[in-house]
């Protein structure tokens, strides 16, 4: 069976394409796809024409929602996604990093307002897209990815 | 005909230094000059008559409190203070009742954000008068005008930034602020104490400023024009013991000062720990209570441009 067929073969679902080699494991960790009750592939090195290696989530009977792209755009900014329904794909599209991240994930910051206020959403401010640098909008303290994930 | 842009802060929120463009710090110094004069010639000012400043701390800080609170009578207005209180959640509740019997809010909080919060949630402006180790900018105002006064400038010259370097929001403050007004900036820090690097890459992109590192007391001090001191925050290391140690090991003494230019001077937001040998207090380079007795004209010249 060809890579391209292991990708595209679920009936119902989610592919997440064109994820940087090594990298997978991580947006698998942080969509927490190991709590997902049916069945999760990931792909990893596998060959890429635009990227040489890549790897790639396959996620049966799941559509990921806007908050999780905007995840997945901070480890993987060229990622594409796939909707997969009845074996055909409906919907693909390229994530996209948004300027500010609300409620995307929490500040590092344990001392941040956001970590101890109820009902105060985080936000985030992209502040350099390579390397990826954000700031947190209440505390202005700036993270790296591998702070933040 | 030459078109001017009239700067105002009327009704603005006062949260970070970050936030106020070059000319508004200016504004702000220039009217804290007229503010000054006016403290000296005792005349008599009202611009805050029936207004109410409300003054939230929610933890210690005696001069800063006091100061807003003797800046808000000279403008002839009013003070209501809430019990002090280390009871710091549910802020947003606090901000929603208080805003009510006030029109402007100080707010000193023990976590960093806060103020930023209390402002999205206020109708009334908000100063920051210090969130966790985020910002203080009013503490900076008063540094800029100090230096001002006291070298008729602030480009161009050479400020050290000696100390805690990580933990204090005065020097985060006053960092990006001297960054602003294209100040040589030299770090001077014990290795555990230094600047986050991504302050110091933020203002290297933002202004092109030049930035010096140094471990050395002796290096920053050489070729300073002001020498800002902070103090280690001791609260910020488990081990007393270790803060202490650290602390002495970077200390301002007569000694140190041999090599010094004569005309440099030293600032503090005071109050001192051990950072600064007491028998420094009396030398012509001690300028830190001179800075102090700024704070007063200051704020004044910022509540009344934000609030009057």
């Amino acid at each position: 069976m060809s890579e391209q067929r292991i990708v595209t073969n679920i009936e119902n679902g989610t592919v997440i394409d064109h994820i940087p080699a090594g990298k997978g494991m991580k947006v698998f960790e942080i969509l927490k796809l190991e709590k997902h009750e049916d069945r999760s592939v990931i792909l990893i090195n596998t060959l890429s024409r635009k990227m040489g290696r890549k790897d790639v989530i396959k996620v049966e009977n799941k559509e990921i929602e806007e908050k999780e792209i905007n995840k997945i755009a901070l480890i993987a900014p060229n990622a594409t996604i796939s909707i997969i329904k009845n074996w055909e794909v409906v919907e693909k599209r390229k994530v996209v990093l948004p300027e500010i991240l609300e409620n995307v994930i929490n500040c590092p910051n344990k001392n941040c307002i956001t970590n101890s206020e109820e009902n105060v959403k985080s936000k985030l401010v992209v502040e350099k897209k390579e390397p990826l640098k954000l700031r947190c909008w209440y505390c202005e303290r700036i993270f790296g990815v591998e702070e933040i994930l | 005909m030459e078109l001017k842009i009239v700067w105002s802060l009327k009704n603005r929120d006062i949260i970070s230094i970050r936030d106020l463009k070059k000319e508004e710090i200016e504004l702000i110094l220039d009217e804290a000059e007229v503010m000054e004069k006016k403290l000296k010639n005792e005349e008599p000012l009202y611009q805050m008559k029936d207004k109410v400043l409300a003054s939230l701390f929610f933890e210690p800080s005696t001069k800063t409190r006091l100061s807003f609170n003797a800046a808000m009578q000279k403008l002839g207005g009013k003070v209501i203070e809430i019990e002090y209180s280390t009871a710091t959640k549910n802020l947003i509740d606090k901000v929603k009742m208080i805003e009510s019997y006030c029109n402007v809010i100080v707010l000193r909080h023990p976590r960093e954000g806060s103020a930023r919060l209390a402002a999205e949630i206020s109708e009334k402006p908000v100063i920051n008068a210090g969130d966790g180790s985020n910002q203080h900018p009013t503490q900076t105002l008063i540094d800029l005008f100090t230096i001002r006064k006291l070298k008729g400038k602030i480009e161009g010259l050479n400020v050290s930034l000696i100390g805690d370097l990580k933990y204090n929001a005065v020097i985060k403050s006053l960092f990006y602020a001297l960054a602003v007004f294209k100040a040589n900036i030299t770090l001077a820090s014990p290795p555990e104490l230094q600047m986050p690097w991504e302050n110091i890459e933020e203002v290297r992109d933002k202004f092109g400023v030049k930035i010096f590192h140094t471990n050395s007391l002796h290096s920053a001090i050489e070729e300073a024009d002001v020498l800002y001191v902070c103090g280690v925050k001791k609260d910020k290391f488990g081990d007393i013991f270790e803060a202490e140690k650290i602390q002495k090991n970077f200390r301002i003494t007569q000694e140190i000062l041999e090599n010094a230019k004569k005309d440099m001077v030293i600032l503090h937001p005071l109050p001192k720990d051990i950072e600064i040998d007491s028998s420094i207090d009396k030398t012509k380079f001690a300028k830190y209570y001179e800075q102090a007795s700024y704070s007063l004209p200051v704020r004044m010249a910022l509540l009344s441009l934000v609030v009057a």
